[in-house]
């Protein structure tokens, strides 16, 4: 397969496991994947290439995911781009900051096995 | 994952290496690529066998819970080039002149100068190389005054900086009529820089984690930091961080090393995306 | 030529008046300064406070109102500069913070001091909250004790909810042993309907088997 014609997603999380977790499932729907450690790298990687998609864990060293996705809607192309947001609190109170900020979608770890690639499908409109 | 076959008696498993990587990545920031193993794992027995010990494992475990940082800075310096030479990582040359400066240099006034760091200075090299892009690249030369400094803690190097002689090697990427117009060439086939290029540069001697001697240097509106911070222990990553901060004009703009991220060492820099490359902004 | 050499820089301080104002003060006023309208001189007051190992208390209390992420840094950057025991008790009890920010500055600053952690360790990762007890595994991920590993093989054989668990074996990927491996495998078929759990576990029984 082309991989330029395969969209990419990155995987923003802090826990390796979870982004090789992440990774396997949404390559296997077809998409390409690539990796960040925190928000700052997210940004660095965002600014400097093109992603079809993020996915964002709420904990992480040096900028937390809320603070990411409110950094990249300040940014007219990574606006437009949809964000799923990752994390462990189920309280309400963090459902809405999330959308808030602008994440598109609200996701509690761990999900049903499927719920991911659900979204992501919808997300990326297949 | 390949398997490495190595000449000497060690070793280092898929699993090892699977967990070393992820160590360093998160550390630095730095991935090693599937296809790097070779040239990875042969530093990594190197210094298995500096500090003597028998198998990976006992190194790993040396290396992920030493309390001072000393053996990751020593494999930093071995999986990094720390060599420096004119022209290095020109694409932040390029994004000086075509872009940065223009962005710093709105809002000054008259007699308002610009003001650029070269931090460490080394030999030179890179301060020289910023001097020839502004005197040859850049449109604006004309229109602003410059301050161009360049420091560094070792007071041997800033002797060899101020005098300015290099080797074939060093000065490889300079067009060469840039060589002829800036260089003479000495009886040794080393090569000098003029003074119209020496005097470009104000060399100075400080210690960036000297809170004192910092306080004299403040207003810059470019800050090169490069290969500098990433052999640094991550308390004086950020102390260091905070000191070119302390440095930066507001929106000043900071360039680090090209496997260098602020995303290992501070939240206080803005990522800004440049049409050649990223770089960090104080807010 | 428009490059000007000008030796101000060697001679004369260049800080701002703020900035001087803040070093030329004593502790008092300067942890008075950390309450200041302006930020510029609340973050000067933050920085110059490394000075006085004396003033962690009130570096410590004026995190939770500080808005201003880049004052918040200078006094995360001050209390890990002074260091010790006070630093790491003081700044425990923020783990339980609602800001997802100002806990993971805590749990950074928490990693720079191994041997003040380690005591503390036993007890959080036993605190009746789950978040306290995902925030002490997570601080493991960068804290250089030689303990680490063992804490977290405890870790996965008492543990109960699912995402402390989770950060533990993400966690053993890296600092796993292979003594570990028969509670890894057991671990697996505790939580053999978490998905994530079991591929966690592949993760870390691969790594062990392949050396």
């Amino acid at each position: 397969m082309n991989s330029e014609t395969k969209r990419k997603i990155l995987v923003i999380d802090d826990a390796v496991t979870v982004r090789m977790y992440h990774k396997q499932a949404i390559e296997s729907l077809g998409f390409s994947v690539e990796e960040a450690d925190n928000g700052i790298e997210a940004l660095e990687k965002a600014l400097q290439n093109s992603y079809d998609l993020f996915l964002v864990d709420v904990n992480m060293p040096k900028m937390d995911g809320y603070a990411l996705v409110k950094e990249m809607r300040k940014n007219e192309e990574l606006s437009a781009v949809p964000v799923i947001m990752i994390s462990t609190e189920a309280e309400l109170q963090d459902k809405d900051k999330a959308y808030e900020v602008g994440a598109n979608y609200y996701i509690v770890k761990p999900a049903k096995e499927g719920t991911l690639q659900k979204i992501v499908g919808l997300l990326m409109g297949d | 994952m390949q398997e490495t076959v190595q000449e000497s008696d060690l070793l280092i498993k898929d699993g090892e290496f699977a967990r070393f990587r992820d160590f360093f990545y998160r550390k630095t920031g730095i991935y090693f690529e599937d296809s790097k193993r070779y040239f990875v794992d042969k530093r990594l027995i190197t210094r298995v066998k500096i500090l003597n010990y028998k198998t990976f494992r006992e190194y790993f475990t040396h290396l992920r819970f030493e309390t001072d940082g000393k053996e990751l800075e020593q494999l930093i310096n071995a999986m990094t080039v720390n060599e420096t030479y004119f022209y290095r990582e020109s694409y932040q040359f390029d994004c000086l002149v075509n872009s940065a400066l223009s962005m710093v240099g709105k809002g000054k006034t008259a007699n308002e100068s610009i003001k650029i760091w070269s931090l460490p200075s080394s030999t030179g090299e890179e301060a020289y190389s910023i001097a020839l892009y502004l005197m040859e690249n850049w449109p604006g030369i004309n229109d602003y005054d410059i301050e161009l400094f360049a420091s560094d803690i070792d007071t041997s190097v800033l002797e060899k900086a101020r005098r300015a002689v290099y080797g074939k090697r060093s000065v490889e990427g300079i067009p060469l009529t840039l060589k002829k117009k800036y260089f003479t060439e000495l009886s040794d086939g080393r090569l000098q820089a003029d003074n119209a290029l020496r005097d470009c540069v104000e060399f100075t001697n400080v210690n960036i984690m000297d809170s004192q001697a910092m306080r004299y240097y403040r207003n810059f509106d470019v800050v090169f930091c490069r290969n500098m911070l990433i052999y640094f222990d991550d308390k004086s990553r950020r102390l260091a961080a905070e000191a070119i901060y302390d440095a930066l004009a507001p929106g000043g703009i900071l360039f680090l090393g090209h496997s260098e991220s602020m995303s290992r060492i501070s939240s206080l820099f803005k990522v800004i995306r440049f049409p050649e490359t990223i770089a960090y902004q104080k807010a | 030529m428009a490059f000007v050499k000008r030796k101000s820089t060697e001679t004369t301080p260049q800080d701002s008046r703020e900035e001087r104002r803040s070093h030329e003060r004593d502790m008092a006023t300067l942890i008075e300064l950390l309450q200041d309208e302006n930020a510029d001189e609340r973050r000067h007051a933050a920085r110059d406070l490394a000075q006085f190992p004396d003033s962690t208390q009130a570096l410590a209390d004026s995190l939770c109102n500080e808005k201003s992420l880049v004052v918040r840094q200078a006094i995360f950057d001050s209390l890990l500069s002074i260091g010790g025991k006070d630093v790491v008790d003081l700044l425990i009890p923020h783990l339980k913070s609602e800001d997802a920010n100002l806990r993971n500055g805590v749990i950074e600053v928490l990693q720079g001091f191994p041997q003040e952690v380690a005591p503390r360790i036993a007890s959080l990762l036993n605190d009746p909250d789950s978040d306290v007890r995902i925030f002490a595994v997570d601080v493991l991920q960068l804290l250089a004790h030689p303990k680490a590993p063992d804490w977290l093989l405890e870790v996965i054989r008492d543990e109960e909810h699912v995402n402390v668990i989770g950060a533990a074996v993400d966690r053993l990927a890296e600092m796993g042993q292979p003594h570990m491996i028969p509670d890894l495998e057991r671990l697996k078929e505790r939580f053999s309907d978490v998905p994530y759990i079991c591929f966690s576990v592949d993760v870390c029984l691969k790594r062990l088997s392949e050396g």
